[in-house]
């Protein structure tokens, strides 16, 4: 076990990815040996709790504002490695402008975003995320676009923004997958270390509970579904002009 | 050396000089002033300033500034404060120290841009969510203002609480002679054995507000009881002028405090001997001092530019045994010096 996890056992649902991506979060933690002097953002969410399955310092930000948070925390003290850890409800909606203006003041931080589609902690609710045609509790219909909107495409807003340094999006669904997301938390924890500016990676997750699915099931419905409303890939990366 | 500040820009340079080297913050009038003199001055002195895109990404910043154990601050005027409220409420349950300007103006909603003090439940009755407090400190002159920032930093972090200056835009805006007390070296301050600088070489740390089990959480909640309690048994701060033999007393806070004191002048050629008690701390409010003084006269009156706000406490600490009329104006109207004469006049009858 990496230790940069901490011995407490994972809360999350079967088949939920959070655990695959705390893992790979905390083995890059241990691989660019920063664990002692990272800090965890926790969001509010069913990851609320992740500050406690880190083994470094940490805190919970009110729903939305990790950013915002974060931004306080590496300005006071910019020797730190600073990361958020966020769900769609938490970036994508309460907490849009936060991560926006982070990102556009290449606030030197990490952002990991996890992308369900939908929000978990409060028992399945429709998500800015949420594909067209969806159900969720608040959609018992099926997202409807004239009546909710369309999902939104966090990563390719965010890339448009000057201060943005890195943003990929992955998955986690195969061991190719899981390979490929491990490379780009990477590069996004090593572009704070360079001082390049913001840098976010944007993870395609399954909530088999509120889906209503396996987590076989999930899993494949992600790569049918979600992957193609929201394509894998690096969508910005001004790390190399920035060096 | 005195020298002529505005209130805004002194309050922002007494911040300097009590160790304060991060400000995060929101402009709004009447307090822009405190911000512009951040922005300039701060690097001057290798400090951070940072604009934030709202009020409420302003006080999370100083939840994540106050996390790693640096004294923070910001400023901010009624409609701003109303927005930090869900992070003043985190960082009460999270127990980080931190400073708050509240330069009040009229209200409710967009209100005006000038002077009131109708905020006073909002600061010392909660205004976020949650049963937390926040010691609140008001001042009555800029140099009272400058003399406080010492105290209010000191304050946050002996007891790990949030602490606001309570002023109003006519101390914001006004221009009086100061003199500012030494610079203090900000790495001078107790060490925060609580606050996030990494785990080396120990257990990693964890600052949150909450607790997902009651029992735990009511604990976490006694905890913070127990420390009001504290700050409630040492902390009380109160002026008290004339209050010895008066025919009657007023009580008052902030600017009307300072009018109150013209009034005595006033009332004095009259043949009415007025005394003045000004709480300092709003909370913790004065309630002892108040019970005793409310022996020694038959009125106290209260007054205030809001509605009655704290004329609540002032009924609390005298408890039944004088009478308390009250007299108010609001949404920026500033009493004048006459009218609350009239007021003490209609109070005992002259």
């Amino acid at each position: 076990m990496p230790d940069s996890l901490s011995k407490k056992e994972f809360t999350y649902c079967p088949g939920c990815h959070h655990g695959i991506v705390h893992r790979l979060i905390a083995e890059v933690i241990d691989e660019l040996g920063i664990r002692e002097k990272t800090l965890i953002v926790a969001p509010v969410g069913c990851s609320v709790f992740a500050y406690e399955f880190f083994n470094v310092d940490g805190t919970v930000a009110p729903h939305g504002r990790a950013p915002a948070v974060a931004t306080g925390m590496k300005r006071a003290t910019p020797d730190k490695i600073v990361f958020t850890y966020q769900g769609d409800g938490d970036l994508a909606s309460i907490g849009t402008a936060e991560i926006v203006h982070a990102a556009n003041r290449g606030e030197n931080i990490t952002t990991i975003f996890i992308n369900n589609a939908v929000y978990g902690m409060t028992g399945g609710q429709m998500a800015p995320t949420t594909l067209l045609g969806q159900k969720t509790t608040t959609t018992p219909y099926g997202r409807d676009a004239k009546a909710n909107g369309y999902p939104i495409r966090m990563s390719e807003m965010l890339s448009t923004l000057a201060g943005a340094a890195y943003i990929e999006r992955v998955m986690v669904t195969t061991p190719q997958n899981v390979i490929k997301a491990k490379r780009a938390i990477k590069k996004a924890f090593e572009t704070q270390i360079k001082g390049l500016g913001f840098s976010l990676v944007e993870v395609l997750s399954t909530c088999p509970t509120n889906w209503g699915k396996s987590p076989v099931e999930a899993g494949k419905w992600l790569e049918e579904n979600m992957a193609k409303y929201y394509p894998l890939g690096v969508y910005v990366d001004r790390t190399k002009e920035a060096e | 050396m005195k020298m002529l500040f505005k209130g805004s820009e002194a309050i922002a340079e007494a911040a300097i000089r009590a160790g304060c080297r991060l400000y995060f913050g929101y402009p709004i009038t009447p307090q822009s002033e405190l911000t512009e003199y951040m922005s300039r001055r701060l690097p001057e002195v290798e400090g951070t300033f940072l604009q934030a895109e709202s009020e409420v990404a302003t006080v999370n910043m100083m939840y994540g500034a106050s996390c790693t154990g640096r004294r923070v601050m910001t400023s901010t005027s009624s409609p701003g404060f109303s927005l930090m409220m869900e992070g003043v409420s985190y960082m009460a349950g999270a127990e980080l120290p931190a400073v708050f300007v509240n330069v009040v103006r009229g209200g409710p909603g967009l209100g005006d841009i000038q002077p009131a003090q109708s905020d006073y439940f909002q600061a010392t009755k909660g205004g976020g969510h949650g049963d937390y407090r926040m010691i609140v400190l008001a001042p009555h002159t800029i140099q009272e203002a400058v003399d406080l920032m010492n105290l209010a930093f000191d304050l946050a972090d002996k007891y790990r609480m949030l602490v606001t200056i309570l002023a109003d835009g006519m101390l914001g805006q006004m221009m009086e002679p100061v003199e500012f007390p030494p610079m203090r070296d900000p790495n001078d301050v107790p060490e925060k054995k609580w606050a996030l600088t990494g785990a080396k070489g120990r257990e990693p740390r964890k600052v949150t507000s909450f607790d997902i089990d009651p029992y735990e959480l009511e604990k976490m909640n006694l905890r913070y009881q127990a420390t009001y309690k504290k700050v409630e048994e040492n902390e009380v701060r109160y002026e008290e002028m004339n209050t010895e033999g008066a025919d009657i007393i007023v009580a008052a806070y902030g600017t009307m405090a300072r009018i109150v004191k013209t009034v005595i002048h006033m009332a004095e050629e009259e043949g009415i001997k007025v005394g003045l008690f000004r709480p300092i701390t709003l909370w913790p409010f004065p309630y002892k001092r108040l019970n005793e003084l409310a022996d020694t006269v038959d009125t106290i009156l209260t007054v205030e530019m809001s509605y009655g706000q704290m004329l609540e406490d002032v009924k609390l600490g005298v408890n039944g045994k004088a009478k308390t009329p009250f007299y108010g104006r609001s949404a920026g109207v500033v009493p004048t010096p006459t009218e609350v004469l009239d007021a003490i006049k209609k109070a005992i009858g002259r």
